[in-house]
C-alpha cells in the first residue's frame, strides 16, 4: 500500500486541503474521503494518530453535547419549569422536578426559585434529534450562581482552560484566589477578590489566544508566577 | 479601436493584487476581510443561530442567508442608495447558491447561518471578492465545508479576453462580457455563471479556463490567510 501524509501532526490545516492520499489512512473527524485522499473539511488542528487523521476544531459556536456541563441563563418561565438559554442554536428546558426538591404545588409562583435572568450550572440530559435539550440540576456540583461574574470565552477552547484533570484552571484558581465554575458552552463563572477576577480573566484570554501552541501550561505557570505576585 | 494593453498594466490572465486577512470583526463567530485591487470586501459570520421568522425554520437542515451590502461612499462617486435593493437582494442570493453546495448544515436543523458582507471600496468584481471573503468568513466560524470556494471575473474587453477585470474595463467603449464565476478549486465545479455582455461559446471555454488558474491563485491567499490567523506571534 502506498500512502503519504501531507499534513504534519500539530498544524493547521484549512478546508479543501489534501490532508493524505492513500487507502490504508482513515479520515476522522472533521475530514472526508475524496477517492484516494483525505481531504480537511473544516478549519483546525491536524491530528494524526497511527492511521487517522482527524481535525480539532478551533473555533465554531457550542452545540449541546449529552452529559456537558454548562453554565445557562434563565429566559423564560414555563408551566411547570424554565427556559434555559444555552449559549447555542438551541435554548434548552428544565423541569421542575429535575430543579429543585421541594414540593411544587400547581401555579406557585416558579420565578421564587429561578428568575429571569439567572445563571445556572446545569447538566444536559437528553437531546432529541430535533436539538430539544433537557437539563437537570441534579448531581454534585450543579446549583443556581450567587454573586461573581461571567467570562465569555470560545466554546472549543474550553478544554484548554480546564486542563488535563482540571490542572489548568486549578493553577489558576491558586494563583488568583478565586472560585471559578468553566461551562463546556464558553461561559465561565468566577467570584472572587476584583484583583484576583481580573487577573483570571486575562489568564483565559491568554490561553484563548495561545491554545494552540504548544507547552502551554508551561507559559501559563511562569505568567500566574510573575503577575500574581504584584 | 482595439485593447493593446491593459489600462493598469497588467498580464492579460493576471488578477489585481490580492490581501486577505481572518478574524477582522472581533464580536462575530467567524470573520474576513478581502482585497483585490480597489475592491474590499468584509464578511462577518454568525450561527449557526436560532432563526427568526419561524415559518422561516427548516427541519430537516439549517439555512444559509447572505447579505451583500455596497457601503453608500464605495462607489466611483455617485452614492450607493443604502438599505439594499433589487441588485442587492439578487447578489445575496448568488452567493447563497455559490456557497451551499460546499457546506452541510443537517446537524443544525431550524438554524441559520447568516453570512453580511459589506464592501467599503469597489471597483468591479465585487460578488466575487463577496464571495470569497464569505467562504474564509465561513471556515473561520468553524462550520463544515467541503472545500472553499473562490470566485473571480473573466471575459472579454473589445477583442482581448482578460482576467478580473476592473471598472475602466468593464465600460470599454468598444463592448465588453463580464463573467463573475465561482469554483471550487480542488474539484473544478462551478457553482456561479453569470454573463453580463456577449462572448462566442468557443471563447467562454476558453476564458473558463483561465478563471480556473485564476481561482487557484486566489484560493492560496485565502489557505494563507486562514493559517496565518493562528501563526505564533
Amino acid at each position: 500500500m502506498t500512502e503519504t501524509i501531507h499534513i504534519k501532526d500539530k498544524t493547521i490545516a484549512v478546508p479543501g486541503e489534501t490532508l493524505a492520499e492513500g487507502m490504508s489512512v482513515l479520515p476522522g473527524a472533521g475530514t472526508y474521503r475524496d477517492g484516494d485522499a483525505i481531504v480537511c473539511s473544516r478549519l483546525g488542528l491536524a491530528s494524526v494518530e497511527d492511521k487517522v487523521i482527524k481535525i480539532v476544531p478551533m473555533s465554531g459556536v457550542y452545540t449541546p453535547k449529552l452529559g456537558d456541563h454548562i453554565i445557562g441563563k434563565v429566559t423564560d418561565i414555563l408551566l411547570s419549569g424554565w427556559r434555559v438559554e444555552t449559549r447555542s442554536p438551541y435554548s434548552a428546558v428544565m423541569n421542575t422536578k429535575d430543579a429543585v426538591t421541594d414540593f411544587i404545588p400547581r401555579g406557585a409562583n416558579l420565578a421564587e426559585y429561578f428568575a429571569l435572568g439567572d445563571h445556572i450550572v446545569i447538566k444536559i440530559v437528553n437531546i432529541t434529534s430535533q436539538h430539544l435539550v433537557d437539563v437537570t440540576m441534579k448531581g454534585p456540583g450543579l446549583m443556581k450562581l450567587q454573586g461573581g461574574r461571567i467570562v465569555e470565552v470560545s466554546a472549543a477552547k474550553v478544554p484548554r482552560i480546564v486542563g488535563r484533570d482540571g490542572s489548568m484552571i486549578q493553577m489558576i484558581k491558586d494563583a488568583t484566589g478565586c472560585e471559578i465554575i468553566p461551562g463546556q458552552n464558553g461561559w465561565i463563572w468566577i467570584k472572587g477578590k476584583p484583583q484576583g477576577e481580573i487577573l483570571a480573566i486575562e489568564a483565559m484570554r491568554a490561553i484563548e489566544r495561545e491554545a494552540h501552541l504548544p507547552g502551554l501550561t508551561e507559559r501559563m505557570k511562569a505568567w500566574l508566577t510573575q503577575h500574581a505576585k504584584r | 479601436m482595439a485593447y493593446p494593453k491593459r489600462f493598469d498594466g497588467r498580464a492579460w490572465d493576471e488578477p489585481r493584487p490580492m490581501e486577505a486577512k481572518v478574524g477582522v470583526v472581533p464580536r462575530a463567530d467567524g470573520s474576513a476581510m478581502f482585497r483585490i485591487g480597489n475592491t474590499v470586501a468584509i464578511a462577518a459570520v454568525y450561527g449557526p443561530r436560532d432563526l427568526h421568522p419561524k415559518f422561516m425554520q427548516n427541519p430537516e437542515t439549517g439555512i444559509l442567508r447572505c447579505d451583500y451590502n455596497m457601503l453608500p461612499f464605495s462607489g466611483h462617486g455617485d452614492r450607493v442608495k443604502p438599505g439594499g435593493g433589487r441588485r442587492a437582494r439578487e447578489i445575496g442570493m448568488v452567493m447563497e447558491n455559490a456557497i451551499r453546495p460546499v457546506i452541510d448544515l443537517k446537524d443544525y436543523p431550524n438554524t441559520v447561518v447568516d453570512v453580511f458582507v459589506d464592501l467599503p471600496q469597489t471597483d468591479a468584481g465585487t460578488r466575487c471578492a463577496a464571495i470569497t471573503a464569505a467562504a474564509m468568513a465561513l471556515a473561520d466560524a468553524g462550520i463544515e465545508m467541503k472545500e472553499l470556494p473562490a470566485a473571480v471575473a473573466v471575459g472579454r474587453v473589445s477583442d482581448k479576453f482578460v482576467v478580473d477585470l476592473n471598472y475602466d474595463e468593464e465600460a470599454h467603449e468598444d463592448g465588453a462580457a463580464d463573467i463573475p464565476v465561482a469554483m471550487l478549486p480542488r474539484s473544478g465545479k462551478v457553482t456561479l455563471l453569470q454573463m453580463d455582455g456577449d462572448i462566442q461559446p468557443a471563447d467562454l471555454k476558453k476564458v473558463l479556463q483561465m478563471a480556473h488558474k485564476a481561482i487557484i491563485k486566489i484560493n492560496e491567499v485565502q489557505k494563507a490567510a486562514l493559517k496565518a490567523r493562528f501563526a505564533d506571534k
